[in-house]
């Protein structure tokens, strides 16, 4: 490989064009996914990577919805399945099953989880005003991890709390 | 470009001077004691060198004797930075060919005033 | 030109924290009292006052003077050594530190043992009749009278013929001048030789100049302060000025005094008003650069990510072998541009070459993390010396193996086990003077240091020569603490054992030395979670030996690979006796459903992988899977699992991290295929299982009770 060649494909600083993109938005931006046929979103600035289904290394004695472990570029991430916490539609592994993987600090301590859900829709931009509370009305999803919700034409998007999403269950004793 | 050893064994001290000095865009050659200054003096030319006195294996009024002897460093100016101000140590430094010296605490404006004495 | 210096301030610390080091350990050696020891102490005494002077810590600079004082006159041999300075020395060191971690945690410390150590000092030096305490070391920098009006100041300079051969040269002195205002030069060739006996080393002109300036007497001579002892310098102030006429006021400096002791007393004062606003304002600088530091990131982080000293050495091989992986990289991409078979032979030799340079390039950065365990044992001199005169006993510290490296987490969690280890040496080990001289042993108790590298872990031994300990009052205190029956029967290591059971201390009294509710047990477990273990070996009479091995590092393990069902296990190497396949008449079902394993004498229990961590496993019967016999504290147990895999040294990484602590775990690592692989936690699975085994006594009554019999 010529590196000259190469050197020469590298654009330079400046050389990037930014027309076209929209950065400038007003309000907050949500990653929203697909749990059974309900919506769900997540603060777009929580999500380090989306990546596809691999089966993971199991975790001994752990909880239900913890899969296991993967390697993330030498990072070693948990991997939950959210269907399994929320307790919502089938956990089965599909083509078309991710794995979203958030990073968020907490009280000094950051931490970069991957949770399994079906399927990855839409980037939805929702002012804080359009953000209502959400109805506590049981459903299979606790309260504290709800942010709000949103109404997106007919239907209704779940915002979920990162903070809560990430707080782990503690090991069976046995 | 002028070149300038510096040789001190307290490392913070040496960094200092080293930064002070490159800041005033000076290029500057470190070395932990005597013994390293004298033999990177005699691979290389400076067109000034600043040593601490006190200092393991070989000290700066030792080295300064030692570099005079150098046919590169007979009129190269050669500044002791140290605290210890009294006339003794001053005498012992001429007698050993110092040029000058720098008292310490050392003061990055002053020490940049005060070079400017022996090189140009 | 300003210069911020405050990013040298850390490194400035880490130097006076290694000086003090220095400092101690040097005084405690110089009760043999030599020159060179002296100096040394001087100069890292010297070195800290002259950092702390420039970035204006004043507190240390004054306290530092005063023990540079005191050790300049030792130096100078004006004053005996002795062992009352010593000991004052070492309080001053302990000041000296106090006020620097001061510096580093940006809080004030207590002053009363500081100024208390300050007094003594005094008087200490007003003892010796010699001593002045010249404050005018600080003030030879810029003297500024209050001259406000411009003076024509006349100057005539005439150099000595060498003065050239000093590295001076008159025409940087003239423009130096020259910034003070304008001047004129006129040169005087008169003792020029005829040309044919001119030495073009020497200097034969001599110089006139005027100079209109604002400058004062004081601030003309500073620009020839270098030069004053080789040359006569005669500097006046015009006649019309001046008030006594008689003559004009003439400053001929002599050429040995040479001195700014005879500066008037007006101009001394402007002096250090002007040195203590130097000092102001640099320490006000600082203040303001520190607490934007501490706003940025919590302080307690801070003291965590610790940084280390690399020799160049090392990055210079790190370097080399980055190169060498850089070739081996491109001649691997050349050969992949277009590949053919017939170039296989040369693709493995490739590989094979990345293989040594991953490999090297590995073994070169885990070296960077390696000290020498001379960190860990450089504070053991001063706690010696200081416990043994609180105890009234004669010890004599000798260390051996200092340069023995190890990796810097564990040198940092081994100090204080090691600490305990010493402690104990020193108040159960060593006996009193007369006590020893009793038994027929010198006076002096001596307690030994000892590290080594033996295969993959470092061993440290703590060996003393005093009384050993005393195995049937070991036993007893065990049977009555209730830690063993008092039928059983037991050999010497096994008691010797005993004592690092929890809650145990032989001694009568608890001391303040080493009975401070910290046992022998916490000294175990810290070891032990780090990976290493204790042993204990005591003879009546001879004294005794405690043996600590402890990995090389945390960062990188040899382990075996285990199947159990589908997934792969990591067992470190270390914790492995042998691994066996089960011989179905050595298998033993006691108690129901626990199994033992017949290893020659042993019985060994043996731990179904599987059941434990919950998972499927391809052979549920003992005599189809193969054993895996471990060891971890003394206890042996079988891993049942279903196929040995590869030996590998694997890198450690944390399941804390983005997950929690998970129980039998001690982390996990990425397999050459990407794949992540837990790591066996062999104590922790040992626990788990008695746990269980404990859980199931409820069920089965005491089960669980003869398993304890058996396992221990």
């Amino acid at each position: 490989m010529d590196i000259q060649a190469l050197a020469a494909d590298v654009p330079v600083e400046g050389e990037y064009s930014l027309e076209g993109i929209d950065f400038i938005t007003s309000g907050e931006q949500y990653l929203t996914f697909m749990l059974n046929d309900e919506q769900y979103g997540i603060d777009i600035l929580c999500v380090e990577e989306i990546r596809s289904w691999e089966v993971p290394t199991k975790i001994p004695n752990s909880p239900d919805d913890v899969c296991g472990v993967i390697n993330m570029r030498g990072i070693i991430v948990p991997i939950i399945d959210l269907r399994k916490k929320f307790n919502i539609g089938e956990a089965v592994y599909s083509e078309t099953t991710v794995v979203v993987v958030l990073t968020h600090e907490y009280e000094g301590v950051s931490r970069t989880i991957g949770f399994v859900v079906d399927a990855v829709s839409d980037v939805l931009d929702a002012d804080e005003s359009e953000i209502k509370k959400s109805p506590a009305f049981g459903g299979c999803v606790p309260q504290h991890c709800i942010n709000g919700i949103v109404n997106v034409g007919d239907t209704v998007v779940t915002l979920l709390d990162v903070t809560s999403l990430q707080q782990l269950e503690p090991h069976y004793k046995r | 470009m002028t070149k300038i050893l510096v040789v001190d064994d307290s490392n913070s001290i040496r960094d200092m001077v080293s930064f002070t000095l490159k800041s005033a865009g000076y290029e500057t050659v470190e070395a932990k004691d005597g013994a390293e200054g004298l033999s990177t003096a005699r691979s290389n030319s400076f067109d000034l060198v600043i040593s601490d006195v006190n200092m393991p294996n070989m000290d700066g009024i030792t080295l300064c004797g030692e570099l005079r002897k150098l046919d590169d460093f007979k009129f190269t100016p050669i500044l002791m930075l140290t605290t210890e101000s009294s006339g003794d140590m001053k005498l012992k430094g001429k007698a050993a060919g110092a040029t000058g010296w720098l008292v310490k605490p050392f003061n990055p404006e002053k020490l940049l005033a005060t070079i400017k004495r022996v090189i140009r | 030109m300003s210069v911020d210096l405050s990013q040298f301030i850390p490194s400035f610390l880490e130097e006076s924290f290694e000086g003090l080091e220095l400092m101690e350990s040097s005084l405690l050696n110089l009760e043999q009292g030599d020159d060179e020891t002296i100096n040394s102490i001087f100069r890292a005494a010297h070195s800290i006052k002259g950092g702390a002077g420039t970035f204006g810590f004043e507190h240390v600079t004054e306290f530092t003077h005063l023990v540079e004082t005191l050790l300049d006159e030792m130096r100078d041999g004006r004053r005996e050594i002795t062992q009352n300075d010593v000991e004052l020395l070492l309080k001053s060191v302990d000041c000296m530190r106090l006020l620097i971690e001061a510096i580093r945690d940006e809080q004030e410390c207590d002053r009363t043992e500081i100024d208390e150590t300050a007094k003594l000092l005094t008087i200490a030096l007003n003892q010796t009749a010699s001593v002045d305490v010249d404050n005018n070391e600080t003030g030879s920098g810029t003297t500024n009278q209050q001259v406000t009006q411009n003076t024509l100041w006349d100057i005539t300079f005439i150099p000595e013929h060498h003065l050239v051969q000093t590295g001076n040269d008159p025409l940087l002195l003239f423009n130096a001048l020259a910034d003070l205002g304008p001047i004129t030069v006129e040169a005087n060739c008169k003792d020029l030789p005829p040309i044919t006996d001119i030495d073009p080393t020497e200097l034969y002109i001599s110089w006139h100049l005027t100079l209109d300036s604002a400058a004062s007497e004081e601030d003309i001579r500073e620009v020839f302060e270098w030069v004053e002892d080789e040359c006569q310098l005669i500097i006046s102030q015009p006649v019309k000025d001046q008030q006594d006429s008689q003559q004009p006021e003439e400053i001929v400096i002599d050429k040995q005094g040479g001195d700014f002791t005879s500066v008037s007393s007006a101009s001394d004062s402007s002096e250090q008003v002007l040195a203590s606003a130097v000092a102001d304002n640099a320490s006000s600088t600082l203040e303001s650069t520190t607490t934007t530091k501490s706003q940025k990131q919590p302080s307690k982080t801070k003291a965590d990510v610790g940084s280390i000293r690399v020799g160049v050495d090392k990055v210079d091989s790190l370097i080399n072998l980055v190169g060498e992986l850089v070739i081996t990289q491109s001649m691997l991409s050349e050969l992949g541009n277009d590949f053919d078979l017939s170039k296989i032979e040369r693709l493995t030799s490739g590989l094979e070459q990345l293989l040594q340079n991953t490999k090297e390039l590995q073994e070169s950065v885990m070296r960077i993390r390696m000290l020498p365990i001379s960190f860990a044992f450089n504070r053991f001199p001063r706690l010696v010396h200081d416990l043994s005169n609180k105890m009234n006993k004669e010890i004599e510290l000798v260390l051996k193996g200092e340069q023995t490296e190890l990796d810097k987490t564990v040198m940092e969690q081994i100090g204080d086990p090691l600490t305990h280890l010493v402690r104990n040496a020193v108040d159960h080990g060593i006996e009193t003077a007369e006590q020893r001289l009793a038994s027929g042993k010198p006076a002096k108790g001596v307690i030994t240091l000892d590290a080594y590298h033996q295969g993959g872990s470092i061993v440290i031994e703590i060996s003393d020569d005093g009384s050993g300990i005393n195995r049937q009052a070991v036993f007893d205190k065990a049977v009555e603490k209730g830690v063993v029956d008092k039928n059983t029967v037991l050999n010497d290591n096994q008691v010797f054992d005993l004592i690092f059971e929890p809650g145990f201390s032989t001694a009568k009294e608890i001391s303040d030395i080493s009975g401070r509710g910290v046992g022998m047990d916490v000294v175990k477990k810290n070891i032990q979670s780090l990976g290493g273990r204790i042993q204990v070996e005591s003879e009546p009479g001879k004294g005794s030996t405690f043996k600590v091995n402890l990995p090389l590092t945390l960062a990188i393990l040899d382990g075996q690979l285990v199947r159990v069902g589908s997934e792969t296990y990591i067992i470190p190497l270390i914790t492995i006796v042998e691994s066996l396949q089960a011989k179905p008449e050595h298998i033993n079902r006691v108690s129901g459903d626990m199994l033992l394993y017949r290893l020659r004498e042993d019985n060994v229990p043996i731990i179904p992988v599987c059941k434990l961590f919950n998972i499927d496993a391809e052979h549920q019967r003992v005599e189809d899977a193969l054993l895996v016999v471990v060891e971890s504290d003394g206890q042996k147990v079988g891993l049942m699992v279903d196929d040995l895999l590869a030996q590998q040294q694997v890198v450690i990484k944390s399941l804390q991290d983005n997950y929690q602590q998970v129980e039998g775990i001690s982390g996990a690592t990425i397999l050459g295929d990407g794949s992540v692989a837990m790591i066996l936690d062999i104590p922790g699975m040992i626990t788990m299982a008695m746990n269980n085994a404990s859980q199931s006594q409820q069920k089965y009554g005491d089960i669980a009770k003869n398993l304890e019999g058996v396992m221990s």
